[in-house]
């Protein structure tokens, strides 16, 4: 019969408001209930400090009434904000700026740099990346040939201002190197899991790392 | 018992300004000072308490939505997220009040003010108690049948002004379909006139010996859908629908503007179930301890909560299905109830046309009876319609694999 559908909608949304117990669906950010040590973590302070400072919101944490909001489980390979800029990778070859098809990477270099890894190589004086206008395609990353370039796995990234969103070199250099196993199969091979926390140095994140005598022979010589 | 019947009104404020004109000394023009005055004082009172009542239903809104859609609402600010509006009050005047470089400015200002000026109109004339706030205008539904239909007018101004095709796409149906559900709208209250035997709104609370909406379902019925619609909610959301339109008739709005079309949007529910409490629901009446306007509060809670129940279950409907449902649906079932009523009334009320307490009675029987087998005979004969599906056609790219082997 035509409407019948439309009055057991009403029982179920009914139902939903009238249960007490019903779940919520919550994803992203769920309340977790927090101790004092956790609310002194986010405060960037010692936990005795915390506890003698600030007394009615310990008491209200070890009665269980403080919550702190709990980051949602993420991938691995997240391409997050924030990129992952390796400068002892970088030749400064501009792959990544000629890729981006929005053209935000900003790249200015001179020819008097030495690359660690390849030897000479020009030196970079401007590095900007406009997360802005990012659509996190990863076609810079791609592009790398050094893997230079890596996405990185976080995603609050909220300003006030739209400038403060331009990630400049020195930003980059100072930025905790968590990169994202987004295109990066040498990362994802060694288990490697950003969101843990762990970072990676200069010389781990690279494919093709020293590549040993039976390795130049597979590639070059038995063809 | 808590004596609330004496409600304070035009005339107790107009005496009070008037002895004190007087006393000052301006004689004969203290008349018109003190109508002014009085004026100026009650519109203060009815914009301020609106505009605060609209704020915190707004939160009532979205947190009951949040439990009927099985998640959150607001719950960040204050205690339950109880001061959500005014921080959505204060965002929205510290905004940048933009406007379009073609925009028509006169008009795309004044859109939003056209748009809430008559919903705070109507509430001046709903009776609280034995008198309305503003005095017992004596056409008080003609007045508000007038005064809503202004809305029409002032979406199309807000969509036409701001120079934006999806706005006045959005304001071109929201014209067409708010000019359609005036007229089911209009016949949903002549039903309860004919049984009132009077326009004005206290004439009407006080003929409701038994409530109408237990005399003439019907009647609710059509006049709850087309006011349902007359405020453009869902179901009936077709002048915003977000996927369709961006945003519709307000795209181009932002600031105090934007703060103002929002208002008059969430104080429709309001001056709706004010409405619907005095046509359907017996108004003030109730029995005794509990005075009259808390009665009337509770039955206008009652029927906010009855159309935001209905806004969390239903999906929007298509354009051609809204005009259809009122034109071929809610159309015919408004005129058989008008007929339905009137015959009853010619036939139960005596020599002076007055209709006793056992002829409601009579009537409601008769009513209710009609109401669920007509509903049940309209339902199952479009019920059986059933869509026929072609017969899945075998592609012919499906043997080509077999083929070439």
């Amino acid at each position: 019969m035509y409407g019948v559908g439309i009055i057991k909608g009403l029982g179920i949304t009914m139902k939903n408001l009238a249960l007490p117990n019903r779940q919520f669906n919550i994803y992203q950010y769920p309340d977790k209930k927090a101790s004092p040590t956790d609310l002194a973590k986010l405060e960037e302070k010692n936990t005795l400090t915390f506890i003698f400072t600030r007394p009615v919101k310990t008491i209200r944490a070890l009665i269980g009434l403080e919550t702190i909001e709990e980051r949602m489980p993420q991938d691995a390979r997240f391409r997050g904000e924030e990129f992952a800029w390796y400068e002892q990778r970088c030749t400064g070859c501009a792959s990544c700026a000629k890729y981006c098809p929005l053209g935000i990477i900003e790249i200015v270099t001179n020819t008097s740099g030495v690359n660690l890894q390849e030897g000479q190589s020009y030196d970079i004086d401007v590095f900007n990346i406009d997360i802005g206008r990012c659509m996190f395609c990863g076609l810079c990353v791609e592009a790398c040939p050094y893997d230079a370039l890596h996405m990185g796995s976080g995603f609050e990234e909220s300003t006030y201002e739209r400038k403060n969103l331009v990630i400049d070199m020195e930003r980059l250099k100072k930025a905790e190197k968590n990169p994202s196993t987004w295109f990066r199969p040498q990362l994802s091979e060694r288990k490697y899991d950003p969101i843990a926390g762990a970072k990676a140095d200069w010389d781990e994140v690279g494919r093709h790392e020293k590549p040993t005598l039976e390795n130049q022979q597979e590639k070059w010589a038995k063809r | 018992m808590i004596s609330l019947s004496g409600l304070i009104d035009f005339y107790t404020f107009y005496n009070f300004f008037r002895g004190i004109f007087e006393s000052v000394g301006l004689g004969e023009s203290s008349a018109w000072i003190s109508y002014l005055a009085t004026g100026i004082l009650l519109s203060f009172i009815v914009i301020n308490v609106m505009i605060i009542a609209t704020a915190f239903y707004t939160w009532f809104e979205r947190r009951t939505l949040g439990r009927f859609h099985v998640r959150r609402g607001p719950n960040r600010h204050g205690p339950f997220g109880l001061l959500q509006p005014f921080a959505d009050v204060m965002k929205l005047i510290m905004k940048e009040d933009t406007l379009p470089d073609e925009a028509d400015k006169p008009v795309m200002t004044l859109a939003p003010i056209a748009l809430v000026a008559p919903t705070l109109l109507i509430i001046t004339v709903i009776p609280l108690s034995e008198n309305s706030f503003l005095g017992s205008l004596n056409i008080g539904i003609l007045f508000i049948v007038g005064v809503t239909s202004v809305n029409s007018i002032a979406i199309f101004m807000a969509g036409w002004g701001s120079r934006n095709k999806y706005a006045v796409l959005g304001s071109m149906r929201g014209a067409a379909m708010l000019i359609s559900y005036e007229i089911p709208m209009a016949l949903g209250i002549t039903s309860v006139l004919l049984l009132s035997g009077s326009l004005a709104m206290t004439e009407i609370v006080k003929s409701q010996d038994i409530w109408f909406i237990a005399v003439m379902p019907l009647g609710f019925f059509v006049f709850m859908a087309a006011a349902t619609a007359e405020m453009s909610r869902t179901p009936f959301d077709q002048i915003e629908a977000e996927s369709e339109l961006g945003s519709g008739y307000n795209t181009e709005f932002s600031g105090i503007k934007f703060a103002i079309l929002f208002l008059a949007e969430f104080m429709a529910p309001i001056v709706t179930a004010a409405v619907a409490a005095t046509l359907f629901l017996g108004g003030t009446k109730g029995f005794d301890p509990i005075p009259g306007q808390a009665w009337f509060a509770l039955k206008m809670f009652l029927v906010i909560f009855v159309l935001l129940w209905f806004r969390a279950t239903w999906p929007r409907l298509r354009v051609d299905q809204i005009m259809a449902f009122a034109w071929k649906g809610l159309f015919g079932l408004g005129l058989f109830n008008i007929f339905l009523v009137a015959i009853e009334i010619m036939l139960l009320s005596g020599s002076a046309g007055e209709l006793s307490k056992s002829d409601l009675l009579i009537m409601s029987i008769v009513n209710w009876t009609i109401t669920i087998s007509t509903l049940l005979i309209l339902l199952n004969l479009f019920g059986h319609k059933k869509l026929e599906r072609p017969e899945p056609v075998p592609s012919p790219l499906a043997n080509m694999a077999a083929e070439a082997d």
